[in-house]
């Protein structure tokens, strides 16, 4: 089972770059789906015991939600805003590969340092989650686009997801079904200000809403 | 202290039932004012029963916040401190239905707050973990902000908000820093466990000065008093002016007895400033127009009375001299209740005056004694008793005072004895003279403004609390010696021995007895001579006739004596600490076209040191205003940033 859910964790290194490196919205909301679809295949394959109805609720719901939901709501933003690329980030496309290849870099040293409770040897859950807390925070503080910032958030959100799950497997169901009501209703309320603010000043360049500061 | 608890909970009930009716303010206002008096009856008979059975309660429940119990006792000083705060809570919340009747706003969080504040003030006084008094301590400041900021519409009242949520939590800050230490040295942060380790003492002492000082409103940390009382609707600032302020003093009481045995100089030091407050409160209050600033002042001068109470207590128990010890601690707590009776008394008055006239500008009051001879009474009877006037309420404590410090004249610390008698005189002919000027300038003459002159006397609910509360200022001043004389069980923990203390006390009452039976007698001949000069008149013709009708054609109202005019030989006296400015238009000429006076006494304290402190603090973090980009993505960076070097630095 280990070898699947390591390759499971590798697979979820893939979109973390396709959205640094992407210009599109089209293919960063592709790869947030991507990452969603995974990371609700991840509990399935990581259970040591058989697969329990509540294991499989979850994941579920993780699919339903990440995987399909909040990549279409995202969609119906975009199209209702009407951008479709990220122009003139304050990293360019090429940088952030960059610096995403730092981070993956950085994550494997902090999580050789960090050894989960109960091993010693490093965790490649511990890894990936850090990396997409850092590639969620670079999309948050590089991208203009207000839509970009939501996937920086979610991103950034996934990582904290799985750290939890390589911490503890069973963590409640009414714990993880909190977390995903939680992001579930921020990137409603994120995708009506996005769409707001779109209707407002006719663009939803968050670079510019600082006008706005006293 | 089951009963005591559930007066909190009443309280909280009804708060939280309240808070609904945003549609109906006359609703909200029943509910409100209901559940504060359901709760107030049941915590005074509970604080009664402790009182009277002399045995202290107590209940203690786990709580999962760290250091944290639920500790509640309710002793002799905690029920002592219970009967003004919710009697006062009660008797302002009846006032306060009339005086809100006809608001259009929602008033459901205005009632909301009002039973949080009375819930946190009772729970503040029974806590007995730092951890609970704390959080109380700081619902009940919070409470009390939002009830000052009732008409945020105005900018002054947003402003005076300010001011005090500042004060307050800069307060809050050094008691925090107290706790802490207390709690370190003795690893628990209930506070029959708090044992001061040694050296430790002095500072701790001086932390709860500071904390506990900014709520009471010691000079020179009162700032916030002159603005958020006159802000805040009559009925709150009676309750925040008379009680909640006393807290303050409530927290520096238990301090005392979680200390054990103070040193000399603590003593030393509440003295000065008990002093300092008294004489400066009552000089700031005579330069004021403002009726309710001038009251608000007062209060300083009166929490100062009570501080020097406090400090000649210490004194006598630094030097083993129960005596001193029990006549000053026994004056400050009873004038702790009788400031509570008279300056809510008082501050409700003023409200009436402000809803009839709809002014506090004394000098654009004027005869409202004819129009309102309900208002009229009550304040003359608060107001002599604020003076320290024999019989009333007001002289029983400040004799107590008197009596401690001339017994200390002949003690070891004569200096603070004498400057204390010599305060206490000063602060009573001036606290006199600033009381015949607001009395006489607003209830005297003739009214200067049409509002004045069509005022009349307040609905029935707010008539109801002020006469009950100058019934008390006569009640309590008739059996001041009876009630000093059962004191002894509240001074106990504070003189830390019984002996010596109710001989004190009783040698004390008999002298009081006969200078009360004096003043009934006076008050009794004066009525007499009204009632015979009464008998007199009925049988012949009175008639009435204008005001200075000799060689005026076209006397008007404002010809009047002003309040200004009254005060100035006083406060043209102590210019030198008052500041205040005067923009003089002189007449000009044999017929002066125009002439015009306006004077205008910021606070001393405010301008002088608070003001370039906090100017100061503000350049400084001006500086650091490149920081604030207004970036989103900026912030975001600044919290990656140093959530990844914590990270390493864990790490590495």
């Amino acid at each position: 089972m280990t070898s699947w859910m390591d390759m499971i964790l590798v697979l979820l290194i893939l979109p973390g770059f396709v959205m640094l490196g992407s210009s599109r919205l089209q293919a960063c909301l592709g790869a947030l789906a991507l990452q969603g679809f995974l990371m609700g295949v991840l509990p399935l394959v990581s259970a040591e015991s058989p697969i329990t109805a509540r294991l499989a609720l979850l994941a579920a719901a993780t699919v339903a939600l990440k995987g399909v939901t909040l990549p279409k709501l995202l969609e119906k933003a975009m199209r209702r805003a009407e951008v479709r690329h990220e122009v003139e980030p304050f990293i360019g496309f090429g940088a952030s590969i960059l610096v995403g290849i730092a981070a993956l870099a950085g994550s494997f040293w902090v999580s050789t340092r960090l050894p989960l409770p109960g091993s010693t040897e490093p965790s490649l859950a511990v890894a990936i989650a850090l990396f997409n807390i850092f590639v969620g925070f670079t999309l948050l503080v590089t991208r203009k686009v207000a839509l970009n910032q939501v996937v920086g958030y979610l991103v950034l959100e996934s990582g904290i997801y799985i750290f939890g799950m390589s911490l503890a497997l069973e963590l409640p169901l009414m714990v993880e079904l909190g977390i995903l009501l939680d992001v579930f209703v921020a990137v409603f309320v994120m995708g009506i200000m996005i769409f707001h603010i779109s209707r407002a000043f006719d663009h939803i360049d968050t670079d510019r809403l600082s006008t706005l500061k006293e | 202290m089951s009963l005591i608890i559930a007066a909190i909970l009443v309280f909280a009930a009804a708060g939280l039932a309240a808070l609904p009716l945003r549609r109906s303010p006359k609703n909200a206002s029943l509910v409100g004012a209901c559940g504060a008096v359901i709760g107030a009856v049941l915590g005074i008979g509970g604080a009664c029963g402790i009182l009277f059975s002399g045995a202290a309660e107590q209940i203690r429940l786990n709580w999962a916040v760290p250091g944290g119990s639920f500790y509640c006792e309710a002793d002799a000083i905690s029920a002592f401190f219970l009967l003004p705060v919710l009697g006062l809570v009660a008797l302002a919340a009846v006032y306060g239905v009339g005086y809100l009747h006809g608001r259009e706003r929602s008033l459901a969080g205005h009632w909301f707050f009002y039973n949080v504040l009375a819930a946190s003030m009772a729970l503040v006084i029974i806590a007995r973990n730092g951890v609970l008094f704390i959080s109380a301590w700081e619902v009940m400041s919070v409470a009390s902000f939002f009830l000052v900021t009732i008409d945020d519409e105005h900018e002054r009242v947003r402003r005076a908000g300010w001011t005090y949520l500042v004060a307050t939590h800069l307060g809050t800050a050094f008691l925090f820093v107290m706790f802490v230490m207390l709690g370190n040295a003795s690893g628990s942060m209930d506070f029959d466990k708090f044992s001061a380790p040694a050296g430790t003492a002095g500072i701790l002492f001086v932390l709860a000065l500071i904390g506990f000082g900014t709520k009471a409103g010691l000079v020179p940390l009162h700032v916030w008093l002159p603005e958020a009382h006159p802000a805040a609707p009559s009925h709150v600032s009676a309750v925040m002016s008379g009680v909640m302020i006393k807290t303050g003093i409530y927290g520096i009481v238990r301090m005392l007895v979680v200390l054990g045995a103070p040193a000399p100089w603590w003593g030393g030091v509440l003295v000065a400033m008990g002093i300092a407050s008294g004489i400066l409160g009552v000089m700031f209050a005579l330069a004021q127009h403002d009726l309710k600033r001038l009251l608000a002042y007062h209060s300083v001068e009166n929490i100062g009375i009570i501080t020097m109470g406090l400090g000649l207590g210490v004194l006598g128990r630094a030097t083993n001299s129960p005596a001193i010890a029990a006549l000053g601690f026994a004056g400050a707590l009873l004038h702790t209740i009788n400031h509570a009776v008279f300056k809510g008394l008082l501050f409700l008055g003023a409200g009436s005056v402000q809803h009839a006239a709809h002014t506090l500008d004394i000098e654009r009051l004027g005869g409202l004694m004819k129009r309102m001879p309900l208002t009229g009474l009550t304040f003359l009877i608060a107001a002599a008793a604020i003076c320290g006037l024999p019989p009333l309420n007001g002289f029983a404590s400040e004799f107590l005072v008197y009596m401690s410090s001339l017994s200390a004249v002949s003690g070891s610390h004569a200096g603070a004895a004498v400057g204390a008698i010599a305060a206490l005189a000063l602060i009573g002919g001036l606290a006199a003279a600033c009381f015949t000027k607001a009395f006489g300038i607003v209830f005297l003459g003739e009214p200067r403004t049409e509002s004045g002159a069509g005022a009349h006397d307040p609905s029935l609910s707010m008539r109801v609390p002020m006469v009950t509360l100058a019934a008390l200022c006569v009640v309590i001043g008739a059996t001041a010696p009876l009630i000093v004389s059962a004191m002894a069980p509240v001074l106990e923990p504070l003189c830390g021995t019984r002996a010596g203390v109710d001989a004190a006390l009783i040698q004390t009452t008999i002298s009081m007895a006969w200078v009360v039976i004096g003043g009934f007698i006076l008050v009794a001949v004066a009525i007499a001579l009204a009632l015979y000069r009464r008998r007199l008149l009925r049988s012949r013709e009175v008639g009435e006739t204008g005001t200075w009708d000799c060689g005026y054609a076209r006397p008007t109202a404002r010809m009047q004596y002003s309040a200004s005019s009254f005060a100035q030989p006083i406060t043209d006296f102590f210019q030198s600490v008052l500041r205040t400015r005067k923009h003089i238009n002189r007449p000009k000429g044999l017929f002066p076209a125009g002439a015009s006076l306006k004077t205008h006494t910021d606070d001393t304290f405010t301008e002088g040191i608070w003001r370039p402190i906090f100017c100061g603090f503000g350049r400084m973090f001006a500086r650091l205003h490149w920081l604030q980009a207004g970036s989103v993505h900026l912030y975001i960076l600044y919290i990656a940033i140093t959530l990844i070097v914590l990270l390493i630095w864990k790490l590495a």
